[in-house]
């Protein structure tokens, strides 16, 4: 257990000294995941809120597909995107592989299917309890769905925060479109990853705890700011 | 959805929107004025700890940067067929030329070589201790109390390996060795696992004498010029790629065999050891 | 005005029935002769099933502009289907016409379903909801004559969900008269209330029907029916079983024996 202790001490000190190069490479991580999720919440609410307002045909075709997305391996995603982006790729010529703005459109992609999908359950109970009323109120299907993720707006926001988790403690696809260049595309993990690769277990798990410090601060500023009314827990089907 | 529910709400997307665009400042995607180039390379290069003591002299000397992806020899060669890349920094030389021969890469140039080191148990169980490396593999595949740990990830080193085995005439896999293990891994990865499990391992002297979980390795083989690891550097073909940025790429090539360069490669010392050697012919 | 056997235009909800001749429509029937004017909804072979299960049997039905229909009967009689079929939002057998083009209607329910906003904020989306192309400042100043109508306007801030029982059936009635129905239809308004809550929402359907709003609800209190109501219709496993003007259903009621109400519970 001393590999452990060993950690845990280097990481309070690490986080203590705030060292230039760490902090800038925690400010990375944060802005491409918090960039993705948000740009991935869009687009993932609005969908998920409206699948499950809406009835049309196909609908259970296309939530199957949904909940199979869920399971995307980052790598593969990563692989995916570096092939479009990469200069031999479709999108080659916007140049933007190996840079922080390849990393977002990967995670954005990755946390788009987890967005939808816990959008669509936590839309799907609310309308359980009060659909046919807004629908006689007269309120179409975006109506309702927009009005359900403004109702449910808590748990919209434990559902965004789920979603950063899974992009910031994603390593695959930041590291193939990122390429981990030191300085301008090295996030937490891509560091954790590389410090492992090189044997310096005790500061790659220091780096784990650090970035875990950083996520656990984070949830604390979420719970701190006042929320009024009980707020709806969402489960897995 | 056409949303004019209230002002509240006008206000938390324009709040959300800027949330979005805001951490793009951090993000700073490359411009095409920059002067920047793109170098692949690999992960054994940038674990000895080379790059941050060589690129800031070249960047300082020209105002160049240099953005390094190390990855694995074959894949840092297909990063360049793609031109995603402006040069190469690798050490395998028969792919190299055979990179340049198809056409990808301008001719390539001797840089510097390391070597590689056999690395085992201190208690040898073997006995191959010594300066050949043939002859120390030959004595493992016979031995029955030996475990090998090979990258078996097509990088340089593991390219390397294979060629020892061959000149030695084994097939490795079907030795007496107690174990033959491919782990598909970085130099690293690999040095941990042979350390775990008190095996032998061929390793770059590089990573060797940065890497601190040791156990109860030590160095068994060393000063065989068959170890000897020689980098190339290549210029991604411009004809191939145009958008390579040629003249600031062939600076780098130029830069890391002129004698400042050279000289910048022979003072770096990990341990107070030169880990590389230049042999840039003039 | 008999309309059996006659086929009429088909509706969402299946195959159109003929309308049974029953001594219910005659009844109705003249009531609407007398009043002279078209009704406000017309049922014909309305029937509806949930899978398996018949809630309505095939009826007609007319509700006329300015009654005050209450709705009695035990529960799962199909009072709240019928409820919804005048809403017009469920599938049914038969035909729904109504008299005028369009018809404005809003419908309560026994628990209102609030949005976890402000009650200010709760009608003015009602409002939107309802009716999108009136201009804003209109809207805003209907939101605030239904909020002082039923007596919140000092609420106006609060979380929605924070009132009490009556305060929230009152934000309800609130918010579906704001929009000015001509039809107000309420499944069991004051069954969750005190009895104060419960008799500030009847004054508050009293004022409505007083303005001309036709108003059809169910309930379980009867004593609610004779003060309010000007038609009562009794309904039992989905059949209507018995439709007069209140002045003379309980009498009808009464002298029924076949026990529909036991004796204690007529008002």
């Amino acid at each position: 257990m001393s590999a452990v202790g060993e950690a845990a001490t280097l990481a309070l000190d690490m986080i203590v000294h705030a060292d230039a190069a760490l902090v800038r490479t925690v400010a990375l991580s944060f802005a491409v995941s918090g960039t993705a999720c948000l740009c991935a919440a869009w687009l993932g609410l609005a969908g998920g809120a409206w699948l499950a307002a809406a009835r049309f045909r196909g609908q259970r075709a296309v939530l199957l597909v949904l909940d199979t997305l869920l399971a995307l391996p980052s790598v593969v995603v990563g692989l995916a995107v570096y092939l479009l982006l990469s200069r031999s790729g479709p999108l080659g010529d916007w140049g933007i592989l190996f840079t922080p703005t390849a990393m977002v459109i990967a995670q954005t992609i990755l946390v788009l299917p987890v967005i939808a999908a816990l959008a669509r359950q936590l839309v799907a109970d609310a309308l359980r309890e009060g659909g046919e009323q807004l629908r006689s109120l007269g309120a179409g299907a975006f109506a309702r769905a927009a009005l359900m993720l403004l109702h449910e707006r808590w748990a919209v926001v434990t559902l965004l925060l789920i979603a950063f988790g899974r992009a910031i403690a994603e390593v695959g696809a930041v590291m193939i479109v990122g390429g981990n260049i030191d300085g301008f595309t090295r996030v937490m993990t891509t560091t954790i990853a590389l410090e492992t690769s090189k044997g310096d277990l005790p500061l790659a798990l220091a780096l784990g705890f650090v970035l875990l410090a950083v996520v656990a601060l984070l949830n604390v500023l979420v719970a701190l700011v006042p929320r009024g009314h009980a707020i709806a827990v969402t489960e897995w089907r | 959805m056409t949303n004019r529910l209230s002002p509240q709400r006008g206000r938390r997307v324009l709040i959300t929107a800027l949330a979005c665009v805001l951490p793009l400042a951090f993000a700073r995607p490359a411009h095409p004025q920059d002067r920047s180039i793109v170098m692949a390379s690999t992960t054994s290069t940038e674990q000895s700890g080379l790059f941050p003591h060589l690129l800031p002299v070249f960047t300082k000397a020209t105002g160049i940067q240099v953005k390094v992806i190390a990855v694995g020899t074959g894949q840092a060669l297909d990063i360049g067929r793609r031109g995603d890349a402006d040069v190469l920094f690798v050490h395998d030389r028969a792919a190299e030329e055979k990179f340049v021969a198809e056409g990808w890469g301008l001719p390539r140039r001797d840089v510097m070589f390391n070597d590689f080191v056999l690395v085992g148990p201190k208690d040898d169980p073997a006995g191959v201790r010594g300066k050949d490396i043939v002859a120390a593999l030959t004595k493992l595949g016979a031995s029955p109390r030996a475990t090998f740990v090979s990258r078996g990830d097509k990088s340089g080193t593991h390219a390397a390996e294979r060629r020892y085995w061959n000149a030695a005439g084994i097939d490795a896999p079907k030795t007496k060795m107690a174990h033959y293990e491919e782990c598909g891994c970085g130099m690293g990865p690999a040095l941990n696992i042979a350390s775990a499990k008190n095996a032998y391992v061929l390793a770059d002297r590089g990573t060797w004498l940065d890497f601190q979980n040791r156990g109860d390795l030590a160095i068994l083989v060393e000063g065989d010029t068959r170890l000897f690891n020689q980098y190339g550097v290549i210029v991604v073909n411009p004809a191939k790629h145009p958008h390579v940025k040629r003249e600031l790429a062939q600076a780098f090539a130029d830069w890391i065999v002129s004698p400042a360069g050279q000289q910048t490669i022979a003072s770096y010392k990990v341990g107070g050891q030169q880990l590389f050697f230049p042999d840039a012919k003039q | 005005m008999a309309l059996n056997g006659k086929r009429l235009r088909a509706v969402p909800g299946g195959d159109v029935r003929a309308a049974p001749h029953s001594a219910v429509s005659n009844n109705r029937s003249a009531a609407s002769a007398a009043a002279g004017r078209t009704p406000l909804v017309q049922l014909r072979g309305t029937g509806v099933s949930y899978g398996a299960v018949r809630a309505l049997a095939a009826i007609d039905f007319d509700v006329v502009r300015g009654e005050v229909i209450v709705l009695v009967g035990a529960n799962g009689s199909g009072k709240t289907t019928l409820l919804r079929v005048l809403n017009g939002v469920i599938a049914h057998e038969g035909t729904r016409r109504l008299g005028a083009s369009a018809l404005r209607q809003a419908m309560v329910f026994q628990r209102p379903f609030l949005l976890r906003l402000s009650v200010w904020n709760n009608l003015r989306i009602a409002l939107w909801l309802a009716e999108r192309s009136t201009p804003a400042a209109q809207r805003h100043a209907r939101a605030g004559e239904a909020l002082a109508r039923v007596g919140l306007a000092a609420l106006a801030a609060r979380p929605a969900r924070a009132l009490s029982g009556g305060e929230q059936q009152r934000l309800a009635l609130a918010r579906a008269w704001a929009t000015r129905p001509e039809l107000l239809l309420l499944d069991e308004p004051t069954a969750s209330l005190d009895p104060e809550a419960k008799a500030a929402v009847e004054k508050l359907l009293a004022g409505f029907a007083a303005d001309g709003t036709t108003i059809v609800f169910s309930t379980h209190d009867l004593g609610q029916a004779r003060r309010l109501a000007t038609r009562i219709v009794h309904l039992d496993a989905g059949r209507i079983d018995l439709d007069a003007p209140a002045t003379e259903f309980f009498e009808t009621a009464a002298r029924r024996r076949d026990g529909f109400f036991p004796d204690d519970a007529l008002p």
